[in-house]
């Protein structure tokens, strides 16, 4: 996939002939500017690169990318990405979904896609509401969230993707936010380096129909507080100063205050291999707004790396492996299968 | 151990030899059904007997019937597996209506197939599956069939399987189980003896089969020339029969099954268009043999994907379309149901795409192991909005082979999906087929897309077939975007445009129908060019209405046989045709689907001949039809 002599271009040739009709303002506005930034930055050549989205605001993506690109039906995206892997391991295939096509509709694909590691990425951009539909609560809305379809309030129980891809075993698990362009920026480069899966989680501003929803994480005034960037090796602080860190208490993660006694040498070191852990970053997720007794920032970053071969070497490998034992496939042996009888 | 058989084998097989001269009754054809317990080895008897007809020169068509348990409880009615084999020194073109020979390896199998019985056929039993314990799993209670009369009309054999079978294996070191599952070879000696059949084939292939175990390779050995010598031993007069080879057409033949022919065929079109082949699918009766077959053949560079569900099955084989794979999902009725909003996208993309339908009983989840052809409708109309989807059927299970690849073919050629639908009949039955040479296939030529230079790619712009581009990923300067949604005509941008729509509305259907300029004209399978009656077909019925109008003709009533095989579009003459006779009667398993389409569109007042029992047309039934219409 990487290609030191593909032939170089620039974001702005990445820029497509098509109107861009997002609603001002909307966060994808973002997103499609960091990738459009990284993705000369990654060595691929322009031809070899392939956007597919679903159904949604998101899965507009492809029409604004000069290279290849599917915009096919609601949820799907991630099969035909996994058809496309398969028959073309060459290429640098980037999905696109959000949180009604990727977590509702698309849901049970997205699962398979991450357990089976397929070596692309995941760009799920989660706006916790339906958009395109003009406005109705999704699967990853708050509880309690009032909508055009929910008047009195939704009782559903969103999912926690990060969570969720964690436990169908994605390999790169990682979340950033569309109004931070530098940690995107990193994030999307991290996940294409990434050989498999690379699960990203994009939190993004729906000015229309959800605005504010991420607005504790992504404002100067509260941004410090609410918000952990992870760095492996590095100890987890957040807070105005850094003063603030999380240490583990057995397997319950406290906050504590490095200006009020705590030692930095009590604090917990991220590490990006470390499955269990991960498991209890993802569950960093009470709502900012409820200012629970144990509230706990929003951690950002890569929660969880790990190698694993991926699905298309795999089959690749079986293929070869037969040709090897049997030769290349002679259509005429194959027509005339094991057992004939000659009538004269 | 292997020599001690083989003199005892070469010795009966003189015997035999000296025995046809003395006393045979030749026939010219013969339906037998194995029928038993699915652990009986039902189906393996029945190949075994039908890999010695073939290579005896007998033309033949069988037909598994397969229990919808896996494991149904042991001895009733739902565990009944059955293997029916017609073969003969004639043409052979359906497994056949009713048999001549029923063996029934205990009551269940014996009350499951009673009614299919020619009268005065022959029954031949296996007394020990008659105990009271299988009588009452059987539903017979405590009345035995084989002493009530039921059996009066028939000539009935019984027979010891199991006691003789242990006898034959008595000092032998197994175990009884072990010893018991060898009991369909006593029957299958039994048969070899009836029919003069040699068992050189068999021997050969337990040979094969249990080369790593000779303990149980010599105990099949054994059982089966018990079976055999049982025939020549038994005091009782039984007919033995002669039937001769067939006269079909000189040339090798192999023995093939539909699902075997379509995986097949597929694997050819892929070869000889230079692709890959990418098949993403989901299990499902009774279609799943196509992936078991394909997933068999990976040196062919052939990719099979179990996908999670229909949806992905089929979505997985679009994204392998897109990167420039001959791509195809298969499913049967439920799945194909799922996949259908996913063939609307493959059609608006206008990417090569092969969806192969294994039809069974329907609606819903239906009769999985049964046959019907009711998804015709489905096949052509099915999708949401103005959807044109090219839709072809097979006739045989051999003619599985010719159609998918057929369905490849189109599908590149004109970049549109294609349906090719086929069902549990023919997927499952076998006949022998003269294959083809690799080389007398025909081209497909696969032209993908270049860049061209100073020129701007058009994604939709169209050739004589009005067929687009075929433009893959990684082919430098053709970077563009296609999508579900509405495009302009030849840019395949987005577009709104009332007229555009309508526009490509119609383009995309004129590219289908133009596909009746590039496939054959319907002719008379059997008759004349004009006539009273004719009897039009589709799918898998060609079998039974051949032999029933080919009866018919000898009874001197002038029908004609044409079927189908491109149902969409139909074939450039068909209206003309129809016209040639004053009455088209149509038989479907199904309550009238293609006459349906022939009706509205070539405005005749065609008859239909329904049937829906899960169960093919005999040649009887479609027969008494041709015959109430001709007086």
């Amino acid at each position: 996939m990487e290609n030191t002599t593909a032939e170089k271009f620039t974001a702005k040739e990445l820029v497509t002939d098509q109107e861009v009709r997002w609603c001002p303002g909307c966060g994808d506005y973002s997103i499609l500017k960091q990738a459009q930034t990284v993705i000369p930055e990654l060595g691929i050549a322009r031809e070899n690169i392939v956007f597919i989205s679903g159904i949604g605001c998101s899965s507009r993506f492809p029409y604004y990318m000069e290279t290849f690109g599917m915009h096919s039906i609601h949820g799907r995206a991630t099969a035909i990405a996994s058809g496309l892997k398969a028959t073309r391991p060459e290429l640098s295939i980037w999905l696109v979904t959000g949180d009604g096509d990727g977590l509702s509709i698309g849901g049970n694909h997205t699962i398979h896609l991450l357990r089976r590691n397929f070596n692309l990425n995941v760009l799920l951009f989660n706006n916790e509401i339906y958009g395109l539909t003009k406005g109705q609560y999704s699967p990853t809305s708050e509880e309690g969230k009032v909508t055009k379809s929910t008047p009195m309030g939704s009782v559903d129980h969103p999912f926690n993707p990060i969570a969720l891809c964690l436990g169908a075993d994605a390999t790169f698990v990682a979340r950033s936010m569309d109004r931070d362009p530098k940690h995107l920026q990193a994030i999307l480069k991290r996940a294409n380096d990434h050989k498999g899966a690379s699960f990203v989680e994009i939190y993004q501003n729906c000015n229309v129909f959800n605005d504010g929803a991420f607005e504790v994480f992504t404002e100067k005034s509260s941004k410090k507080k609410e918000t952990l960037f992870m760095e492996s090796g590095k100890p987890l602080v957040f807070g105005d100063n850094n003063e603030l860190g999380i240490k583990l208490d057995g397997f319950t993660p406290v906050v504590v205050n490095l200006t009020e006694g705590a030692s930095e040498n009590d604090l917990w070191i991220h590490d990006d291999r470390d499955r269990v852990k991960a498991g209890i970053l993802a569950r960093f997720f009470d709502n900012p707004r409820a200012m629970s007794e144990h509230h706990l920032p929003r951690p950002f970053g890569v929660f969880y790396v790990e190698d694993r071969p991926v699905y298309e070497e795999k089959m690749i490998a079986q293929l070869e492996s037969m040709t090897a034992k049997r030769g290349a496939g002679d259509l005429d042996a194959l027509l005339r299968g094991r057992e004939t009888w000659t009538i004269s | 151990m292997a020599e001690s058989h083989e003199i005892p084998i070469f010795a009966l097989q003189l015997r035999a030899l000296f025995i046809m001269a003395q006393q045979q009754e030749v026939i010219d054809n013969v339906i037998i059904k194995f029928a038993g317990d699915s652990g009986d080895g039902m189906q393996l008897t029945g190949t075994q007997f039908t890999n010695t007809a073939a290579m005896l020169g007998n033309d033949l068509s069988t037909f598994p019937d397969f229990p919808a348990e896996i494991r149904a409880p042991q001895g009733t009615l739902a565990g009944v597996s059955g293997f029916q084999l017609h073969f003969g020194s004639v043409e052979i073109f359906t497994p056949g209506d009713f048999c001549d020979v029923l063996v029934a390896m205990n009551a269940a199998a014996l009350k499951a197939n009673l009614r299919n019985i020619r009268k005065g056929g022959t029954i031949i039993v296996n007394i020990d599956g008659f105990d009271a314990k299988n009588l009452r799993l059987a539903g017979y209670g405590d009345v035995n069939p084989l002493e009530n009369g039921s059996v009066d009309n028939f000539n009935v054999v019984k027979m010891d399987v199991t006691k003789m079978t242990r006898a034959a294996l008595d000092g032998s070191g197994l175990g009884v189980k072990e010893i018991d599952r060898a009991k369909n070879m006593f029957v299958l000696g039994y048969l070899y003896w009836m029919y003069n059949r040699s068992m050189d084939h068999t021997i050969k292939f337990i040979q094969e089969k249990f080369d790593k175990k000779p303990d149980i390779r010599d105990a099949n050995l054994k059982v089966l020339s018990a079976g055999y010598n049982f025939g020549e031993t038994r005091e009782e007069a039984t007919s033995r029969f002669s039937i001769g080879p067939a006269k079909i057409a000189p040339g090798t033949y192999r023995n093939m099954m539909g699902n075997q022919a379509v995986a097949i065929g597929l694997i050819a079109a892929a070869q000889k268009a230079g692709l890959q082949l990418f098949y993403g699918t989901y299990p499902i009766t009774p279609a799943s043999d196509i992936l078991h077959e394909l997933s068999r053949h990976k040196n062919f560079n052939v990719k099979t994907f179990q996908a999670e569900d229909e949806i992905a099955g089929i979505c997985s084989a679009i994204g392998a379309a897109f990167g420039g794979a001959l791509a195809v999902t298969g499913s049967s009725g439920p799945g194909i149901a799922l996949k259908t909003e996913a063939m609307g996208l493959a059609l608006m993309l206008e990417l090569p795409l092969v969806i192969v339908n294994v039809q069974r009983g329907g609606p819903s989840t239906g009769l999985p192991t049964k046959t019907e052809q009711s998804d015709l409708l489905q096949a052509v109309y099915g999708r949401n909005g103005e959807s044109p989807i090219p839709v072809i059927a097979a006739a045989t299970p051999s003619d599985c082979f010719y159609m998918a690849y057929e369905a490849c073919r189109l599908a590149i050629d004109f970049m549109t999906p294609v349906m090719l639908l086929t069902d549990g009949y023919i997927a499952n039955g076998a006949e022998p087929w003269m294959f083809p040479k690799a080389a007398d296939l025909p081209e497909i030529k696969v032209n993908f897309a270049k860049y061209v230079e100073g020129e701007k790619f058009l994604p939709y712009k169209r050739n004589e077939k009005l067929s687009r581009p075929w433009a893959i990923p990684g082919t430098k300067g053709l970077e563009h975007r296609i999508g579900g949604i509405e495009k302009q005509h030849e840019t395949g941008n987005i577009s709104y445009e009332a007229a555009n729509h309508e526009f490509m509305v119609a383009m995309r259907e004129d590219k289908v129908e133009k596909i009746a300029d590039y496939i054959p004209e319907i002719k008379p399978e059997v008759g004349t060019d004009k006539g009273k009656l004719l009897v039009l077909g589709w799918g898998s019925t060609y079998g039974a209405i051949k032999s029933a109008v080919l009866q018919a003709r000898e009874k001197g009533i002038d029908v004609t046989f044409a079927h189908i095989r491109y149902i969409r579009p139909f074939p450039k003459n068909l209206g003309e045709f129809l016209k040639n006779y004053d009455q088209v009667l149509i038989p479907e398993m199904n309550r009238g689907q293609l006459i349906k389409m022939i009706r509205d569109k070539y405005l005749i007042p065609a008859i239909a001949l329904n049937k829906v029992q899960g169960l093919p047309f005999s040649a009887e039934e479609i027969l008494s039809r041709i015959e109430s219409l001709s007086k």
